[in-house]
């Protein structure tokens, strides 16, 4: 990243300010007559996961879409490590809600697609492959096809092959919207080492305010009508109290009755 | 069929018709149908001689070559007009135009722009076979799932890539049904130009032996056609059951 010298002194100047990965600046977007985001500005800090949480309809998906460089935005914006970005790009990855996987192509072959999709050769391509997907747990399960997995290992698939292309910045639209209870909980937790691990910056669109408040580092909570931040929240959650005991932290409670009270008046 | 509690195998029921075709042919009652059982003594008799090699030779390359280019062809005009408007809204009219158009009454004009040889019959072939081809080549690309088409946009995917790696692959139950019916098309395709442009072929047989009111000659021919026209859509129908396992997970 290029700083002038006034920025770089500014940066040190506080010493808090944080490392900013993707930067939305003014950002709007119209479909026709419905107004899909107003002159949005949102950071999403290195290294940590930002959910974007709303009720649905409010352009999550539409900011995470923009974000990745699928959508053109009517004005303002997106800027990926310091770049002005107008498409997609090797520097992002999109892992889908409704997984998106080829059908017609093994588990191997679909985590390496990313990376088939780059020229990276067919070897070396499974090598790297075959790590990711022993690392969402699918060992075994190479030569499966999608139909012959349940959902939630299905968007492991989908996790891997983001992984896979090594971007530093992932971009997750509901991800678990579509996987069982039981699953999703051990999936929150297999996403919080993920960042702990993997340095990457995670954007993670959810419509569960527990979810939100368990895994993420800072939340985007959004409101529609006209599609805006209504309020930023770092929830600081000690996680070092086990996933089992966390939701019976007052301080976790406190965060997810804010939340709702600020949603209440939207859902009705 | 279920006969008396009895299920019977497919197609028995080609039995009964065969069985009335050879009492209608033992009484008499027509020049026009001989006996079954003499079609097929005559069958067996002509099945390997040169004039008959020789047909099958002609029609076969006529018909491959035809239905060679509807494929190559067919299939990237559909995936592009499944892919972009433009194109869509441009070719569209013609093609559903030309897919429900009576295109024998085209033949005579063929033989005018390529002349009396193969090329106007593999054109004809060709013709008969490419419409249905492009427009479920088109259906099958437009149905494919949003996420996909993204899915490659957002790894980087070329244009070729997408189209040869995702949206083929995508729309293959249905393209595999539109060069069925195709094909089946194209074997018109090819002996309504082996009579109207050059007599060869199975056209020349056809023509020598109903104008020599050879019947069960021409009968025989005829059958081998049926039976071979019948093999190549039950071998298409077999490839397309194979990959609509996926076609009901695609999402
Ligand atoms: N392709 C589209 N055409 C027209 N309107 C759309 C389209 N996609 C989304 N919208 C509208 O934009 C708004 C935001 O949609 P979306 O980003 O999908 O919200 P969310 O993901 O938060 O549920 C909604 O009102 C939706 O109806
Ligand atoms: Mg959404």
């Amino acid at each position: 990243m290029v700083m002038s010298q006034t920025e770089s002194a500014f940066a040190n100047a506080h010493p808090t300010e944080q490392d900013i990965a993707v930067s939305i600046r003014g950002v709007s977007k119209n479909y026709g007559a419905v107004e899909a985001l107003k002159d949005m500005s949102l950071d999403f800090p290195r290294g940590q996961l930002t959910s974007l949480l709303g009720p649905s309809g409010c352009g999550k998906t539409t900011l995470l879409k923009i974000i990745a460089g699928l959508l053109k935005h009517d004005s303002g914006e997106i800027i990926v490590n310091g770049k002005n970005v107008t498409g997609p790009g090797p520097n992002r990855a999109f892992v889908f809600q409704d997984f998106a996987l080829l059908p017609w192509a093994t588990v191997m072959r679909n985590v390496a697609f990313g990376l088939e999709l780059r020229g990276v050769p067919r070897s070396e391509r499974e090598d790297k492959a075959e790590k990711y997907i022993k690392g969402v747990g699918l060992a075994g399960f190479e030569n499966a096809y999608p139909h012959e997995l349940s959902g939630g290992m299905r968007q492991r698939v989908g996790l891997a092959r983001a992984l896979s292309v090594d971007a530093n910045v992932l971009l997750l639209d509901e991800p678990f919207s579509a996987v069982d209870e039981q699953t999703r909980r051990k999936f929150q937790e297999d996403l919080l080492s993920l960042v702990a691990n993997e340095k990457k910056t995670f954007i993670f669109v959810t419509h569960s305010i527990e979810e939100a408040v368990y895994c993420s580092d800072q939340i985007a909570l959004l409101l529609p009508r006209p599609s805006r931040v209504h309020e930023m929240i770092r929830p600081q959650i000690d996680r070092s109290k086990g996933v089992d005991n966390i939701p019976r932290e007052p301080e976790y409670l406190d965060i997810v009755d804010q939340i709702w009270a600020s949603l209440r008046a939207y859902v009705e | 069929m279920v006969i008396m509690g009895y299920k019977l195998p497919n197609m028995s029921s080609l039995l009964i018709w065969g069985l009335l075709w050879e009492i209608i042919g033992q009484t008499g009652l027509t020049f026009f149908v001989p006996p079954l059982s003499e079609v097929f003594v005559t069958l067996f008799k002509i099945i390997g001689t040169p004039a008959f090699v020789k047909a099958l030779t002609e029609t076969a390359q006529a018909f491959l070559a035809g239905v060679f280019f509807a494929i190559a062809i067919g299939i990237p005009v559909g995936i592009f007009m499944g892919r972009s408007r433009l194109l869509d809204e441009l070719l569209l009219p013609w093609v559903n135009i030309f897919v429900s158009a009576p295109l024998t009454a085209l033949v005579p004009v063929l033989m005018v722009l390529f002349g009396f040889g193969m090329k106007s019959i593999i054109i004809t072939t060709t013709l008969f076979g490419i419409w249905i081809i492009i427009l479920n080549t088109r259906a099958g690309v437009r149905q494919i799932n949003r996420s996909l088409i993204e899915m490659s946009r957002s790894f980087g995917a070329s244009q070729f890539d997408a189209f040869t790696k995702v949206y083929f692959w995508a729309a293959l139950p249905e393209i595999l049904g539109g060069v069925r019916i195709g094909v089946i098309r194209a074997v018109k395709g090819v002996i309504i130009g082996q009579l109207l442009i050059s007599i060869v072929g199975f056209g020349a047989l056809f023509e020598l032996y109903a104008s020599n009111f050879l019947m069960s000659h021409f009968w025989a021919v005829l059958i081998v056609l049926f039976a071979l026209a019948f093999s190549i859509s039950e071998f298409l129908g077999y490839l397309e059951r194979r990959v609509s396992y996926y076609a009901a997970n695609r999402s």
